[in-house]
């Protein structure tokens, strides 16, 4: 667990319990919680690791696609990989101001979760942590990374917290767009010549098991941890990891076979029966491996935030309210 | 003087066209190879409010490139991607300055950028492209006209952007003075083809496209002044030459191999 120190008002225990209960007949009957509520310890940090591990992923998700933004082969395909990129530094400020609200009581900020990112506690979700070696993996990651991410933060739209929620809101409708842009980048390639169909081919085939490994382990026990049973407990996301993995595999398996393409995996069909995907599960020990840092590209990226910080300290010095001396 | 409104037009006279299109590719690549290296620097920024604010001038910005090599386009110079991606470095018409690499390292080694770079070329290119902006509304070009128009709707916040940079840095600490101060004078040393129209700047004046060189840069120290006190004393050199005649350096064919990898691996392709 992501701990961000002590337990806040542990000394009125009674009072806590009455207020626990108000406050969960509020978050059962539908109501959002504000920034300024009061709230359990436990939503507050669960809401922290959820929403800062959200809003760091957005950033260093950005990095994959950065790649491609000045190589896309058109300039149009450059406006739109551009706005799009752009679009996700915006979800990760948009996020982390939330979170920055949150961590407010233990005394910590914006520096606090950029220190956690490059000393490794706080993780960045398994896709960003991947090379992308093509110009079919930038349509990739638009179309069925983001597209993935559409179906989980679609999940929690109606999450219990308030500002979270409303982030959401806007982060899905651009998310859209995105998948859009991803969608038309494939499809040119599906269209396209002999070598843009392979390159294709096996962007999909590489993407194929950190797809899978997206919406997480269907249960603690394959991994050791998981937050779900937390997060559905106060109502910040409703379906399990398991139902959300179906419905990607609902949405977009029949459009991947549409094309042309397959999955690496001879296993994978529907099973009429039990109403869902039967597929090969991805290695979840290597899922740990690559959301503890020690990824394909993991070093490479946490590198690259590292320069920033530390070749940009004389702005921020040179940004700080100066210091007053009489 | 009377206006050209349409391509047909122009095309009638060759000398018009010439140098027509000369200040065209200048427009056009300059935008390019600025947004180029704007991208570059996208998850890099000092912060991430900098990052989305930079990211989307970059954005603008390669939108203008595309409204110039539309132009060229209508006038029967090639289509836009070619325009951007097939034209050999000596080709290009930006200012050499404007092609500089953002600072040590590379993009996917180690990137050691410099913000002070940055935020001192931005700021000079910006300043520079509200005057042309301001004077290409009153080209005999209509097409132009009617761009320049356009673009500055958006373009004056991107100047007051880093406007505010500048001015920020620039009464902060005593490093930052220092380091904005020293890419000033390099600035000085190798930019003065921001303002220069090269080989056939004559021809431009002459046809009413867009003002004179001297007015031009009259302005454009006008409003440099107006944010930076102390300038160098020196007028402005061309250490590696003039982007405008074609003379450019080895960072521009970094940048061009990039810009164009994809591309290239197969031209005739649709993507």
């Amino acid at each position: 667990m992501y701990n961000y120190g002590g337990t806040l008002a542990a000394d009125n225990v009674d009072e806590d319990k009455e207020k626990y209960a108000r406050f969960m007949e509020r978050v059962e009957a539908g109501e959002k919680i504000e920034a300024d509520d009061w709230m359990p310890d436990e939503y507050r940090q669960t809401l922290i690791k959820l929403i800062s591990m959200h809003g760091i992923s957005e950033i260093m998700g950005a990095l994959p696609e950065k790649e491609w933004v000045p190589k896309a082969p058109t300039v149009k395909r450059k406006l739109g990989i551009m706005a799009k990129v752009q679009d996700e530094m915006g979800h990760g400020q948009l996020l982390l101001r939330v979170a920055e609200d949150l961590m407010k009581p233990y005394g910590k900020n914006r520096e606090s979760l950029m220190e956690d990112l490059l000393n490794g506690d706080l993780k960045f979700h398994n896709v960003f942590h991947m090379p992308t070696r093509t110009w079919a993996d930038a349509g990739m990651v638009g179309w069925l990374v983001d597209g993935a991410a559409i179906i989980s933060q679609t999940n929690m739209l109606d999450a219990s917290y308030g500002p979270y929620q409303r982030a959401l809101k806007r982060i899905c409708q651009e998310e859209v767009f995105h998948a859009q842009h991803g969608e038309a980048i494939i499809m040119a390639l599906a269209e396209g010549t002999k070598e843009q169909r392979r390159i294709l081919q096996e962007s999909l085939n590489n993407w194929w098991p950190s797809l899978l490994m997206f919406f997480g382990p269907e249960s603690a026990s394959t991994t050791g941890s998981s937050k779900q049973e937390v997060t559905t407990k106060y109502r910040i996301r409703k379906s399990s990891n398991e139902e959300l993995r179906q419905a990607f595999l609902d949405k977009y398996l029949p459009r991947v076979f549409s094309l042309g393409l397959t999955v690496p995996d001879e296993t994978v069909h529907y099973d009429e029966e039990k109403q869902r995907w039967i597929y090969q599960q991805p290695d979840w020990n290597e899922f740990k491996q690559i959301i503890s840092n020690n990824g394909p590209r993991s070093k490479e990226r946490l590198r690259l935030r590292e320069i920033a910080y530390e070749n940009n300290r004389w702005v921020r010095q040179a940004l700080a309210p100066q210091v007053v001396v009489s | 003087m009377k206006s050209f409104e349409t391509v047909e037009q122009a095309k009638q006279n060759p000398a018009y066209y010439e140098a027509l299109t000369e200040l065209l590719y200048q427009l056009a690549d300059d935008d390019f190879i600025i947004s180029f290296r704007g991208s570059e620097w996208l998850g890099l920024a000092p912060h991430i409010e900098e990052d989305v604010a930079f990211s989307s001038i970059t954005q603008n910005t390669m939108g203008h490139a595309f409204l110039y090599y539309q132009l060229l386009e209508d006038l029967g110079e090639g289509k836009v991607d070619a325009l951007a991606h097939e034209r050999a470095p000596e080709q290009r018409r930006n200012a050499s300055y404007f092609e500089k690499k953002n600072g040590e390292g590379s993009y996917y080694g180690e990137p050691w950028y410099d913000w002070a770079l940055t935020v001192v070329r931005q700021f000079l290119y910006e300043t520079m492209k509200k005057v042309k902006l301001e004077a290409a509304v009153k080209s005999s070009y209509e097409p132009l006209a009617n761009t320049a128009q356009k673009v500055l709707m958006e373009q004056p916040y991107h100047l007051a952007h880093w406007k505010m940079w500048m001015q920020q840095l620039l009464s902060s600490t005593e490093e930052a003075q220092e380091k904005i101060q020293a890419r000033l004078e390099e600035a000085w040393e190798e930019g003065k083809d921001i303002y220069d129209l090269g080989p056939k700047a004559q021809d431009i004046v002459h046809h009413q496209l867009i003002s004179g060189e001297s007015e031009l840069k009259q302005r454009w120290l006008q409003e440099v002044q107006a944010t930076i006190k102390d300038l160098p004393a020196d007028s402005l050199g061309d250490k590696f030459g003039s982007g405008r005649s074609g003379e450019h350096t080895a960072d521009l064919d970094q940048a061009l191999q990039t810009l164009a990898e994809v591309y290239d691996s197969d031209r005739y392709a649709v993507w």
